[in-house]
């Protein structure tokens, strides 16, 4: 049986691997927040409350065009409506524990130790798992660290990087970096399609509403497709 | 935007994404999940994301525009194909920076 410490430290190597795809996301979100205007102080708040890279980015891309704060937050909450659906996944595993360890550990529910807790869970020992919030914990708090850190360095470069880099684009690609394995089915490629198409036809649309109008479009596509083919 | 409403704007975000992680695992002892609500939450990051990428690459000067002056779809393009195959953060946001700015040098 192995320890907690033994476990934690299983957990903490198991995301290890993709910290390396974290860091130039981190360090993108940080030049990002200085070139949208925020104080280091208010990004590194994003960064530490929020802790979803995506949603950051989403949100400093709509502050820079002017979005009403209703979007802004509509939007960020809604591309981590994939959390609820994390949380809902976890807690047959985790309900149980009290509540000095699901308050915290809920804070540490990002994809990527999500992905990796859940295979433990579900897959690896059909038998009980007295020590798995422990494995939890240790890929959570390596992906925080890694996060955070990498978002502090990009807050120092972000002042000195010329507009005339282009950086902004550099949102979109890492949209598309993280888009492209959520496509397992075909379902999931009509969801994006759609959503995608529907988002830049609507573009025109005041208050960035066609970001809304499109996801809720490639939502409802996905979900039509299944229900009529089935699995 | 004031400073008072980023303010307010970034805490909304930080506790209401605090809160969805929690849901669940909280509400576990009282409800499950309906199925609908499930299914229609498996898709949301495929149509959240693509509705923040496509109107980036389509829309990037604002109006619709698929004409060869637009470099953002082609370098768009190029590192899709990139994110598609190489599965690489890194990548992807090399190859299609790169390919932006050889674009921009070159038209």
């Amino acid at each position: 049986m192995p320890s907690r410490r033994e476990t934690f430290t299983a957990g903490a190597l198991s995301v290890s691997p993709m910290v390396a795809g974290v860091i130039p996301f981190g360090l993108i979100s940080g030049i990002t927040a200085m070139a949208t205007g925020l104080t280091a102080v208010q990004a590194m708040t994003l960064s530490i409350t929020a802790f979803a890279g995506a949603a950051q980015l989403a949100t400093l891309q709509l502050i820079t065009e002017g979005a009403i704060p209703a979007v802004i937050v509509l939007t960020a909450l809604t591309i981590n409506l994939r959390f609820a659906m994390y949380s809902a996944s976890l807690a047959p595993h985790l309900y149980r524990l009290g509540p000095g360890w699901r308050l915290p550990l809920a804070y540490f529910l990002v994809d990527q130790n999500y992905a990796l807790s859940i295979n433990r869970f579900q897959y690896q020992d059909r038998g009980p798992d007295p020590l798995g919030h422990w494995y939890f914990l240790g890929g959570g708090v390596t992906m925080w660290v890694t996060w955070q850190a990498s978002t502090l360095v990009g807050i120092f470069m972000g002042g000195g990087i010329p507009r005339g880099w282009s950086l902004d684009f550099a949102i979109p690609l890492v949209f598309m970096a993280v888009l492209v394995p959520n496509l397992r089915h075909r379902f999931h490629v009509a969801a994006a399609v759609t959503g995608g198409f529907v988002a830049t036809a609507a573009g025109s649309l005041p208050y960035n509403l066609g970001l809304v109008v499109g996801a809720l479009a490639g939502i409802a596509a996905g979900v039509a497709l299944e229900r009529r083919k089935g699995g | 935007m004031s400073n008072t409403t980023l303010w307010l704007t970034i805490l909304v975000i930080g506790t209401g994404t605090y809160l969805l992680r929690l849901s669940f695992i909280e509400l576990w002892k009282w409800l499950r999940v309906p199925p609908l609500l499930m299914q229609a939450l498996n898709y949301v990051p495929a149509a959240v994301l693509a509705a923040l990428v496509l109107p980036a690459m389509l829309r990037s000067g604002g109006s619709i525009d698929v004409s060869f002056d637009n470099l953002r779809l082609y370098a768009g393009l190029t590192a899709l194909m990139v994110a598609w195959y190489a599965r690489s953060m890194l990548l992807t946001l090399a190859t299609g920076m790169t390919a932006l700015w050889l674009l921009q040098a070159l038209v």
